[in-house]
Protein backbone atom coordinates (compact mmCIF):
# COMPACT_ATOMS: atom_id res chain seq x y z
CA UNK A 1 0.00 0.00 0.00
CA UNK A 2 2.75 2.30 0.78
CA UNK A 3 6.12 1.72 -1.34
CA UNK A 4 8.68 4.11 -0.31
CA UNK A 5 12.51 3.83 -1.67
CA UNK A 6 15.92 4.88 -1.51
CA UNK A 7 15.02 8.07 0.16
CA UNK A 8 17.35 10.05 1.04
CA UNK A 9 16.75 13.68 2.58
CA UNK A 10 19.22 16.16 4.35
CA UNK A 11 18.89 19.66 5.82
CA UNK A 12 22.07 21.07 5.66
CA UNK A 13 24.73 18.80 7.10
CA UNK A 14 22.80 16.98 8.69
CA UNK A 15 20.85 13.29 7.35
CA UNK A 16 17.50 12.97 7.94
CA UNK A 17 16.39 10.15 5.94
CA UNK A 18 19.66 8.22 4.66
CA UNK A 19 18.83 5.79 2.23
CA UNK A 20 15.28 4.48 3.59
CA UNK A 21 13.00 1.61 1.90
CA UNK A 22 9.61 0.84 3.52
CA UNK A 23 7.02 -1.38 2.27
CA UNK A 24 3.81 -0.95 4.50
CA UNK A 25 0.92 -3.39 3.63
CA UNK A 26 -2.53 -3.17 2.83
CA UNK A 27 -4.63 -3.58 5.86
CA UNK A 28 -1.54 -3.75 8.24
CA UNK A 29 -0.85 -1.12 10.90
CA UNK A 30 2.90 -0.36 10.51
CA UNK A 31 4.66 1.74 13.17
CA UNK A 32 7.81 3.36 13.16
CA UNK A 33 9.85 3.64 16.59
CA UNK A 34 12.40 5.95 17.05
CA UNK A 35 14.07 8.66 19.53
CA UNK A 36 13.64 12.05 18.66
CA UNK A 37 16.15 13.53 15.89
CA UNK A 38 16.01 9.50 14.44
CA UNK A 39 14.13 10.86 11.26
CA UNK A 40 10.78 9.08 11.65
CA UNK A 41 8.57 12.31 11.33
CA UNK A 42 11.15 12.99 7.95
CA UNK A 43 9.94 9.59 6.92
CA UNK A 44 6.12 10.07 7.73
CA UNK A 45 6.33 13.49 6.26
CA UNK A 46 7.72 12.66 3.08
CA UNK A 47 5.06 9.60 2.64
CA UNK A 48 2.35 12.18 1.46
CA UNK A 49 5.41 14.92 0.32
CA UNK A 50 4.91 17.42 2.94
CA UNK A 51 8.65 17.19 2.95
CA UNK A 52 9.99 16.45 -0.57
CA UNK A 53 13.00 13.72 -0.28
CA UNK A 54 15.95 14.60 -2.05
CA UNK A 55 16.32 11.45 -3.76
CA UNK A 56 14.11 8.27 -4.19
CA UNK A 57 10.67 7.11 -4.75
CA UNK A 58 7.30 7.19 -2.82
CA UNK A 59 4.28 5.06 -3.94
CA UNK A 60 0.47 4.68 -2.74
CA UNK A 61 -1.85 3.22 -3.16
CA UNK A 62 -0.08 2.44 -6.62
CA UNK A 63 0.69 6.38 -7.85
CA UNK A 64 4.35 7.24 -7.76
CA UNK A 65 3.30 10.64 -5.89
CA UNK A 66 7.22 11.68 -6.41
CA UNK A 67 6.49 12.05 -10.07
CA UNK A 68 3.33 14.41 -9.65
CA UNK A 69 3.01 17.58 -10.59
CA UNK A 70 1.42 19.69 -7.80
CA UNK A 71 -2.07 19.75 -8.75
CA UNK A 72 -2.17 15.90 -9.19
CA UNK A 73 -0.51 15.65 -5.66
CA UNK A 74 -2.96 17.61 -4.26
CA UNK A 75 -5.82 15.37 -5.53
CA UNK A 76 -4.05 12.28 -4.16
CA UNK A 77 -3.20 13.72 -0.97
CA UNK A 78 -6.85 13.76 -0.57
CA UNK A 79 -7.21 9.98 -0.36
CA UNK A 80 -3.84 10.11 2.27
CA UNK A 81 -5.98 10.63 5.71
CA UNK A 82 -3.42 12.47 8.69
CA UNK A 83 -3.51 12.90 12.02
CA UNK A 84 -1.21 15.40 14.00
CA UNK A 85 0.20 15.83 17.56
CA UNK A 86 -0.79 18.85 18.75
CA UNK A 87 -4.03 17.89 16.45
CA UNK A 88 -3.78 21.02 13.86
CA UNK A 89 -7.41 21.90 14.74
CA UNK A 90 -9.06 25.03 12.69
CA UNK A 91 -9.92 27.12 16.30
CA UNK A 92 -12.14 29.70 13.84
CA UNK A 93 -14.21 26.58 12.78
CA UNK A 94 -16.57 24.78 14.96
CA UNK A 95 -16.05 20.62 15.21
CA UNK A 96 -18.07 19.86 12.75
CA UNK A 97 -16.49 22.72 10.62
CA UNK A 98 -13.58 21.39 11.01
CA UNK A 99 -14.28 18.02 9.88
CA UNK A 100 -16.10 19.62 6.76
CA UNK A 101 -13.10 21.13 5.55
CA UNK A 102 -11.72 18.68 3.31
CA UNK A 103 -14.84 17.71 1.73
CA UNK A 104 -15.33 21.25 1.27
CA UNK A 105 -11.26 21.28 -0.56
CA UNK A 106 -13.13 18.42 -2.77
CA UNK A 107 -16.11 20.33 -3.79
CA UNK A 108 -18.42 18.36 -2.28
CA UNK A 109 -22.00 19.72 -2.10
CA UNK A 110 -23.25 21.12 1.49
CA UNK A 111 -25.95 18.87 1.91
CA UNK A 112 -23.47 15.44 1.24
CA UNK A 113 -21.26 17.51 3.56
CA UNK A 114 -23.25 17.75 6.17
CA UNK A 115 -24.39 14.14 5.90
CA UNK A 116 -20.97 12.41 5.74
CA UNK A 117 -20.20 14.71 8.99
CA UNK A 118 -22.58 13.55 10.88
CA UNK A 119 -21.87 10.08 10.08
CA UNK A 120 -17.82 10.78 10.63
CA UNK A 121 -18.61 12.27 14.23
CA UNK A 122 -20.83 9.48 15.43
CA UNK A 123 -17.74 7.15 14.05
CA UNK A 124 -15.18 8.31 16.51
CA UNK A 125 -17.87 8.64 19.29
CA UNK A 126 -17.98 12.78 18.69
CA UNK A 127 -21.82 12.77 17.65
CA UNK A 128 -23.81 15.38 18.85
CA UNK A 129 -20.40 17.41 19.48
CA UNK A 130 -20.34 19.58 15.96
CA UNK A 131 -21.44 22.70 17.50
CA UNK A 132 -18.81 22.82 19.94
CA UNK A 133 -15.81 24.82 19.44
CA UNK A 134 -12.21 22.96 19.77
CA UNK A 135 -11.08 24.60 22.61
CA UNK A 136 -14.29 23.55 24.68
CA UNK A 137 -13.01 19.82 24.23
CA UNK A 138 -10.26 17.77 25.75
CA UNK A 139 -7.35 16.69 24.43
CA UNK A 140 -8.77 12.73 23.19
CA UNK A 141 -11.90 14.38 22.08
CA UNK A 142 -10.08 16.82 20.27
CA UNK A 143 -7.21 14.15 18.33
CA UNK A 144 -11.02 12.24 17.42
CA UNK A 145 -11.74 15.22 15.58
CA UNK A 146 -8.60 14.99 14.13
CA UNK A 147 -9.40 11.19 13.13
CA UNK A 148 -13.02 11.97 11.73
CA UNK A 149 -11.29 14.79 9.56
CA UNK A 150 -8.83 12.83 7.97
CA UNK A 151 -11.16 10.04 7.33
CA UNK A 152 -13.77 12.31 5.47
CA UNK A 153 -11.73 11.81 2.02
CA UNK A 154 -12.21 7.64 2.35
CA UNK A 155 -8.27 7.57 2.62
CA UNK A 156 -6.92 4.50 1.61
CA UNK A 157 -4.20 5.60 4.20
CA UNK A 158 -3.94 7.11 7.48
CA UNK A 159 -1.01 8.67 8.73
CA UNK A 160 -0.19 9.14 12.28
CA UNK A 161 2.57 11.83 13.40
CA UNK A 162 2.42 11.04 16.97
CA UNK A 163 -0.83 11.21 17.46
CA UNK A 164 -1.35 10.26 21.15
CA UNK A 165 2.21 11.66 22.16
CA UNK A 166 0.48 14.71 23.72
CA UNK A 167 -2.31 12.73 25.15
CA UNK A 168 -2.26 10.83 29.16
CA UNK A 169 -2.24 7.41 29.32
CA UNK A 170 -6.03 6.55 29.45
CA UNK A 171 -6.86 9.11 26.87
CA UNK A 172 -3.95 7.43 24.65
CA UNK A 173 -5.38 3.64 24.94
CA UNK A 174 -8.94 4.70 23.87
CA UNK A 175 -7.53 6.69 20.82
CA UNK A 176 -5.16 3.64 20.13
CA UNK A 177 -8.46 1.47 20.73
CA UNK A 178 -10.22 3.44 17.83
CA UNK A 179 -7.74 3.55 15.57
CA UNK A 180 -7.41 -0.19 15.69
CA UNK A 181 -11.16 -0.43 15.43
CA UNK A 182 -11.05 1.53 12.61
CA UNK A 183 -8.27 -0.83 10.66
CA UNK A 184 -10.62 -3.59 11.72
CA UNK A 185 -13.76 -2.15 10.53
CA UNK A 186 -12.60 -0.10 7.36
CA UNK A 187 -9.78 -2.09 6.44
CA UNK A 188 -7.86 1.31 6.87
CA UNK A 189 -3.90 1.25 6.37
CA UNK A 190 -2.04 3.05 9.39
CA UNK A 191 1.18 4.14 9.15
CA UNK A 192 2.33 5.66 12.77
CA UNK A 193 5.64 7.27 14.10
CA UNK A 194 6.01 6.81 17.61
CA UNK A 195 9.00 7.28 20.30
CA UNK A 196 6.17 5.22 22.43
CA UNK A 197 7.05 1.15 22.85
CA UNK A 198 3.80 0.88 24.29
CA UNK A 199 1.99 2.04 21.29
CA UNK A 200 4.19 -0.82 19.17
CA UNK A 201 3.08 -3.48 21.43
CA UNK A 202 -0.57 -2.30 21.55
CA UNK A 203 -1.63 -1.86 17.93
CA UNK A 204 0.68 -2.81 15.53
CA UNK A 205 1.07 -5.70 13.43
CA UNK A 206 4.51 -4.47 12.09
CA UNK A 207 7.38 -1.99 13.01
CA UNK A 208 10.19 -0.18 11.75
CA UNK A 209 13.21 0.85 14.39
CA UNK A 210 14.82 4.07 13.43
CA UNK A 211 18.08 5.77 14.40
CA UNK A 212 20.17 7.95 12.66
CA UNK A 213 17.46 7.93 9.80
CA UNK A 214 18.35 4.45 9.16
CA UNK A 215 15.78 1.69 9.59
CA UNK A 216 17.45 -0.79 11.93
CA UNK A 217 15.46 -3.09 12.03
CA UNK A 218 12.13 -3.92 10.14
CA UNK A 219 9.38 -6.51 9.60
CA UNK A 220 6.51 -8.27 11.32
CA UNK A 221 6.39 -8.14 14.91
CA UNK A 222 5.56 -11.73 15.17
CA UNK A 223 8.24 -12.35 12.61
CA UNK A 224 10.57 -10.15 14.84
CA UNK A 225 9.72 -11.66 18.41
CA UNK A 226 11.34 -15.37 16.81
CA UNK A 227 14.29 -13.81 15.17
CA UNK A 228 17.40 -13.74 17.46
CA UNK A 229 19.47 -11.29 18.46
CA UNK A 230 16.22 -8.97 17.49
CA UNK A 231 16.54 -5.66 18.97
CA UNK A 232 12.79 -5.54 19.31
CA UNK A 233 12.63 -8.29 21.24
CA UNK A 234 15.50 -6.84 23.39
CA UNK A 235 13.93 -3.34 23.68
CA UNK A 236 10.56 -4.80 24.51
CA UNK A 237 11.12 -7.18 27.61
CA UNK A 238 13.07 -5.78 30.71
CA UNK A 239 16.13 -8.23 30.82
CA UNK A 240 19.29 -6.67 31.69
CA UNK A 241 21.24 -6.81 28.50
CA UNK A 242 23.87 -8.24 27.64
CA UNK A 243 23.14 -11.51 28.95
CA UNK A 244 25.49 -12.62 31.43
CA UNK A 245 27.76 -15.47 30.19
CA UNK A 246 26.35 -19.35 29.73
CA UNK A 247 22.78 -17.80 30.52
CA UNK A 248 19.81 -18.78 28.35
CA UNK A 249 17.48 -16.90 27.39
CA UNK A 250 14.17 -18.09 26.12
CA UNK A 251 11.49 -16.76 23.73
CA UNK A 252 8.36 -18.20 23.37
CA UNK A 253 4.86 -17.24 21.69
CA UNK A 254 1.51 -18.75 21.68
CA UNK A 255 -0.11 -20.04 25.12
CA UNK A 256 2.57 -18.04 27.13
CA UNK A 257 1.32 -20.61 30.26
CA UNK A 258 2.90 -23.93 28.88
CA UNK A 259 4.49 -25.23 31.31
CA UNK A 260 7.62 -26.00 29.62
CA UNK A 261 10.40 -25.31 32.19
CA UNK A 262 8.54 -27.78 34.08
CA UNK A 263 8.47 -30.33 31.32
CA UNK A 264 12.34 -29.60 30.76
CA UNK A 265 13.39 -30.21 34.33
CA UNK A 266 10.77 -33.83 34.84
CA UNK A 267 12.63 -35.06 31.26
CA UNK A 268 16.64 -34.41 31.80
CA UNK A 269 18.30 -34.45 34.47
CA UNK A 270 19.12 -30.45 34.75
CA UNK A 271 18.52 -27.93 37.49
CA UNK A 272 17.31 -24.16 36.16
CA UNK A 273 17.59 -21.98 38.05
CA UNK A 274 15.58 -18.60 36.82
CA UNK A 275 17.60 -15.10 35.76
CA UNK A 276 14.67 -12.89 34.98
CA UNK A 277 11.61 -12.80 32.65
CA UNK A 278 8.05 -11.43 31.69
CA UNK A 279 5.55 -11.63 29.87
CA UNK A 280 3.96 -9.17 27.42
CA UNK A 281 1.08 -8.54 26.07
CA UNK A 282 1.24 -8.04 21.64
CA UNK A 283 -1.21 -6.72 19.19
CA UNK A 284 -0.56 -10.53 17.83
CA UNK A 285 -0.68 -12.25 21.36
CA UNK A 286 0.96 -13.32 24.52
CA UNK A 287 4.73 -13.29 24.00
CA UNK A 288 6.74 -14.75 26.75
CA UNK A 289 10.75 -14.21 27.69
CA UNK A 290 12.55 -15.82 30.74
CA UNK A 291 15.90 -15.63 31.74
CA UNK A 292 17.32 -19.01 32.72
CA UNK A 293 21.35 -20.90 33.97
CA UNK A 294 21.01 -24.32 33.09
CA UNK A 295 23.31 -27.01 34.70
CA UNK A 296 23.23 -30.73 33.83
CA UNK A 297 22.44 -31.87 30.88
CA UNK A 298 22.16 -28.99 29.09
CA UNK A 299 22.49 -29.89 25.54
CA UNK A 300 19.63 -32.65 25.14
CA UNK A 301 17.13 -30.11 27.32
CA UNK A 302 17.67 -26.98 24.65
CA UNK A 303 17.55 -29.15 21.89
CA UNK A 304 13.97 -30.24 23.39
CA UNK A 305 12.96 -26.44 24.04
CA UNK A 306 13.74 -25.72 20.41
CA UNK A 307 11.77 -28.32 18.85
CA UNK A 308 8.96 -27.30 21.18
CA UNK A 309 9.32 -24.07 18.81
CA UNK A 310 10.91 -21.34 21.53
CA UNK A 311 13.77 -19.16 20.29
CA UNK A 312 16.93 -20.26 22.40
CA UNK A 313 19.70 -17.67 22.49
CA UNK A 314 22.62 -18.86 24.57
CA UNK A 315 24.74 -16.22 25.96
CA UNK A 316 28.58 -16.96 25.37
CA UNK B 1 -17.37 81.84 20.42
CA UNK B 2 -20.29 80.35 21.69
CA UNK B 3 -21.59 76.71 21.38
CA UNK B 4 -24.59 77.75 18.71
CA UNK B 5 -21.06 78.74 17.10
CA UNK B 6 -19.06 75.93 17.74
CA UNK B 7 -21.39 73.38 17.02
CA UNK B 8 -21.81 73.49 13.15
CA UNK B 9 -18.25 73.52 12.62
CA UNK B 10 -17.48 71.01 15.34
CA UNK B 11 -20.38 68.61 13.07
CA UNK B 12 -18.71 69.26 10.09
CA UNK B 13 -15.21 68.71 10.53
CA UNK B 14 -16.10 65.56 12.09
CA UNK B 15 -17.95 64.88 9.03
CA UNK B 16 -15.14 65.04 7.12
CA UNK B 17 -12.59 63.28 8.77
CA UNK B 18 -15.13 60.64 9.32
CA UNK B 19 -15.24 60.86 5.33
CA UNK B 20 -11.33 60.60 4.82
CA UNK B 21 -10.35 58.19 7.88
CA UNK B 22 -14.09 55.91 5.97
CA UNK B 23 -12.44 56.10 2.65
CA UNK B 24 -9.36 55.33 3.34
CA UNK B 25 -9.74 52.67 5.68
CA UNK B 26 -11.31 50.81 2.30
CA UNK B 27 -8.71 51.31 0.24
CA UNK B 28 -6.04 50.58 2.93
CA UNK B 29 -7.79 46.97 3.44
CA UNK B 30 -8.09 46.97 -0.30
CA UNK B 31 -4.71 47.22 -1.18
CA UNK B 32 -2.80 46.10 2.29
CA UNK B 33 -4.28 43.18 3.00
CA UNK B 34 -3.12 41.36 -0.29
CA UNK B 35 0.29 42.83 0.38
CA UNK B 36 0.37 41.78 3.75
CA UNK B 37 -0.58 38.05 2.25
CA UNK B 38 1.76 38.18 -0.18
CA UNK B 39 4.80 38.91 2.25
CA UNK B 40 3.94 35.96 3.72
CA UNK B 41 3.05 33.59 0.83
CA UNK B 42 5.95 34.72 -1.00
CA UNK B 43 8.60 34.38 1.91
CA UNK B 44 10.95 31.23 2.70
CA UNK B 45 9.28 28.61 3.88
CA UNK B 46 6.06 30.17 2.38
CA UNK B 47 3.55 28.98 0.42
CA UNK B 48 4.65 29.72 -2.37
CA UNK B 49 8.35 30.66 -1.95
CA UNK B 50 9.37 33.64 -3.85
CA UNK B 51 12.45 35.10 -2.15
CA UNK B 52 12.92 38.01 -4.60
CA UNK B 53 9.61 39.28 -4.69
CA UNK B 54 9.13 39.16 -1.11
CA UNK B 55 12.76 41.26 -0.39
CA UNK B 56 11.14 43.96 -3.26
CA UNK B 57 8.00 43.85 -1.96
CA UNK B 58 9.59 44.65 1.84
CA UNK B 59 11.89 47.16 0.82
CA UNK B 60 8.91 49.06 -1.00
CA UNK B 61 7.38 48.69 2.29
CA UNK B 62 9.70 49.66 4.57
CA UNK B 63 10.58 52.85 2.57
CA UNK B 64 6.49 53.86 3.10
CA UNK B 65 6.62 53.44 6.31
CA UNK B 66 10.01 55.67 6.79
CA UNK B 67 8.16 58.31 5.30
CA UNK B 68 6.61 60.79 7.93
CA UNK B 69 2.59 61.36 6.35
CA UNK B 70 3.23 65.27 6.06
CA UNK B 71 6.58 64.99 3.91
CA UNK B 72 4.57 61.47 2.02
CA UNK B 73 1.55 63.75 1.78
CA UNK B 74 3.61 66.25 -0.48
CA UNK B 75 5.70 64.08 -1.83
CA UNK B 76 3.06 61.90 -4.15
CA UNK B 77 1.21 65.04 -4.97
CA UNK B 78 2.14 63.92 -8.91
CA UNK B 79 0.31 60.67 -8.14
CA UNK B 80 -2.47 62.30 -6.21
CA UNK B 81 -3.49 64.32 -8.92
CA UNK B 82 -3.02 61.66 -11.04
CA UNK B 83 -5.27 59.50 -9.13
CA UNK B 84 -8.21 61.99 -8.49
CA UNK B 85 -7.69 64.99 -11.01
CA UNK B 86 -7.09 67.80 -8.30
CA UNK B 87 -4.89 67.59 -5.20
CA UNK B 88 -6.74 69.93 -2.59
CA UNK B 89 -10.28 68.79 -0.72
CA UNK B 90 -11.06 65.87 1.00
CA UNK B 91 -11.03 63.13 -2.08
CA UNK B 92 -7.68 64.52 -3.02
CA UNK B 93 -6.52 63.65 1.14
CA UNK B 94 -7.79 59.90 0.66
CA UNK B 95 -4.60 59.01 -2.21
CA UNK B 96 -1.89 59.70 0.72
CA UNK B 97 -3.75 58.54 3.04
CA UNK B 98 -3.94 55.25 2.09
CA UNK B 99 -0.57 55.30 0.29
CA UNK B 100 0.34 56.11 3.44
CA UNK B 101 -1.78 53.15 5.79
CA UNK B 102 -0.84 50.38 3.30
CA UNK B 103 2.94 49.68 3.98
CA UNK B 104 1.66 49.96 7.84
CA UNK B 105 -1.36 47.74 7.60
CA UNK B 106 0.55 45.31 5.23
CA UNK B 107 3.30 44.70 7.80
CA UNK B 108 0.52 43.91 10.61
CA UNK B 109 -1.32 41.94 8.54
CA UNK B 110 2.07 39.83 8.08
CA UNK B 111 2.48 39.29 11.66
CA UNK B 112 -0.92 38.73 12.05
CA UNK B 113 -0.60 36.05 9.49
CA UNK B 114 2.50 34.41 10.57
CA UNK B 115 0.59 34.15 14.18
CA UNK B 116 -1.09 30.94 12.67
CA UNK B 117 0.34 28.02 13.72
CA UNK B 118 2.88 25.77 10.60
CA UNK B 119 1.05 22.83 12.02
CA UNK B 120 -2.40 23.90 10.95
CA UNK B 121 -1.21 24.92 7.62
CA UNK B 122 0.79 21.37 6.68
CA UNK B 123 -2.53 19.91 8.10
CA UNK B 124 -4.66 21.75 5.20
CA UNK B 125 -1.39 20.81 3.16
CA UNK B 126 -2.13 17.08 3.73
CA UNK B 127 -4.89 17.45 3.25
CA UNK B 128 -4.83 18.34 -0.54
CA UNK B 129 -6.05 21.98 0.04
CA UNK B 130 -4.79 24.58 -3.04
CA UNK B 131 -2.82 27.69 -1.96
CA UNK B 132 -5.56 29.87 -2.18
CA UNK B 133 -7.77 27.66 -0.30
CA UNK B 134 -5.29 27.52 2.23
CA UNK B 135 -5.31 31.36 2.12
CA UNK B 136 -8.75 31.92 1.89
CA UNK B 137 -10.30 28.80 4.40
CA UNK B 138 -7.58 28.87 6.89
CA UNK B 139 -4.74 31.28 7.21
CA UNK B 140 -6.91 34.42 6.73
CA UNK B 141 -9.62 33.03 9.15
CA UNK B 142 -7.23 32.02 11.58
CA UNK B 143 -5.41 35.27 11.94
CA UNK B 144 -9.27 36.72 12.04
CA UNK B 145 -8.58 38.33 15.45
CA UNK B 146 -5.08 39.88 14.81
CA UNK B 147 -6.61 41.37 11.89
CA UNK B 148 -9.01 43.02 13.44
CA UNK B 149 -6.48 44.30 15.65
CA UNK B 150 -4.55 45.73 12.99
CA UNK B 151 -7.01 47.10 11.95
CA UNK B 152 -8.33 48.71 14.41
CA UNK B 153 -4.00 50.59 14.94
CA UNK B 154 -4.22 51.76 11.40
CA UNK B 155 -7.64 53.30 11.39
CA UNK B 156 -6.42 55.15 14.72
CA UNK B 157 -3.19 56.22 12.90
CA UNK B 158 -5.26 57.39 10.15
CA UNK B 159 -7.70 59.33 11.84
CA UNK B 160 -3.79 61.07 13.43
CA UNK B 161 -2.75 61.26 9.89
CA UNK B 162 -6.21 62.95 8.52
CA UNK B 163 -5.17 65.98 10.96
CA UNK B 164 -2.60 66.85 9.20
CA UNK B 165 -4.72 66.69 5.96
CA UNK B 166 -5.83 70.28 6.52
CA UNK B 167 -2.08 71.77 4.95
CA UNK B 168 -3.80 70.48 1.71
CA UNK B 169 -7.44 71.10 2.20
CA UNK B 170 -8.68 68.24 3.09
CA UNK B 171 -10.71 69.86 6.06
CA UNK B 172 -11.36 67.59 9.17
CA UNK B 173 -11.43 68.13 12.73
CA UNK B 174 -7.26 68.42 12.75
CA UNK B 175 -7.34 71.60 10.42
CA UNK B 176 -10.06 72.86 12.81
CA UNK B 177 -7.82 72.91 15.71
CA UNK B 178 -5.14 74.43 14.05
CA UNK B 179 -7.35 77.32 11.83
CA UNK B 180 -9.71 78.06 14.78
CA UNK B 181 -7.93 77.12 17.66
CA UNK B 182 -3.74 77.83 17.45
CA UNK B 183 -4.28 80.74 14.29
CA UNK B 184 -7.51 82.39 16.39
CA UNK B 185 -7.22 81.77 19.94
CA UNK B 186 -10.34 79.89 20.47
CA UNK B 187 -9.15 77.70 23.27
CA UNK B 188 -12.50 76.40 23.85
CA UNK B 189 -12.78 75.35 20.17
CA UNK B 190 -9.39 73.63 20.45
CA UNK B 191 -10.07 71.63 23.91
CA UNK B 192 -13.87 70.84 22.62
CA UNK B 193 -11.86 69.41 19.03
CA UNK B 194 -9.44 67.40 21.55
CA UNK B 195 -12.17 65.76 23.11
CA UNK B 196 -13.93 64.59 20.36
CA UNK B 197 -11.19 63.55 18.81
CA UNK B 198 -10.00 61.49 22.12
CA UNK B 199 -14.01 60.26 22.10
CA UNK B 200 -13.79 59.14 18.80
CA UNK B 201 -10.41 57.22 18.95
CA UNK B 202 -12.01 55.43 22.36
CA UNK B 203 -14.89 54.47 20.72
CA UNK B 204 -12.70 53.11 17.75
CA UNK B 205 -10.48 50.59 20.06
CA UNK B 206 -13.05 49.25 22.08
CA UNK B 207 -15.16 48.89 19.18
CA UNK B 208 -11.94 46.86 17.58
CA UNK B 209 -11.43 44.94 20.92
CA UNK B 210 -14.67 43.79 21.01
CA UNK B 211 -14.67 42.54 18.00
CA UNK B 212 -11.43 41.00 18.17
CA UNK B 213 -12.59 39.35 21.71
CA UNK B 214 -15.79 37.87 19.64
CA UNK B 215 -13.55 36.32 17.24
CA UNK B 216 -11.16 35.04 19.43
CA UNK B 217 -11.67 31.18 20.37
CA UNK B 218 -8.96 30.33 21.92
CA UNK B 219 -9.99 31.60 25.46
Amino acid sequence: MIQASGLYKSYGETAALDGVDLHVREGEIYGVLGRSGAGKSTLLRCVNLLERPDRGTVTVAGQELTALRSGELNQARRRIGMIHQHFALLSSRTVAANVAFPLEVMGVARAERERRVAELLDLVGLGGRGGDRPHQLSGGQKQRVGIARALAGDPAVLLSDEATSALDPATTRSILDLLKRLNAELGLTILLITHEMNVIKSVCDSVAIMSGGRIEESGSIAGLIRTPGSRLTREIFPLPEPAPAGSVTLTFTGDPQRPVVSEVVRKFDVEVSILGGSIEDLAGGAVGRLRVALTGEAAPALAYLRERGLLVEVAR
Amino acid sequence: MTWDEMAPLLWESTWQTALMVGWSTVFTVLFGLPIGVALVVFDRGGLRPLPVLKSVLGVVVNVGRSLPFIVLMIAIIPFTRLVVGTTIGTAAVVVPLTVGAVPFFARLVETALREVGVDVVQAAQAMGASRTAIVRKVLLPEAMPGLVAGLTVTVVALIGYSAMAGTIGGGGLGDLAVRYGYQRFETLLMIVTVVVLVVIVQLIQSLGDAVARRLSHSK
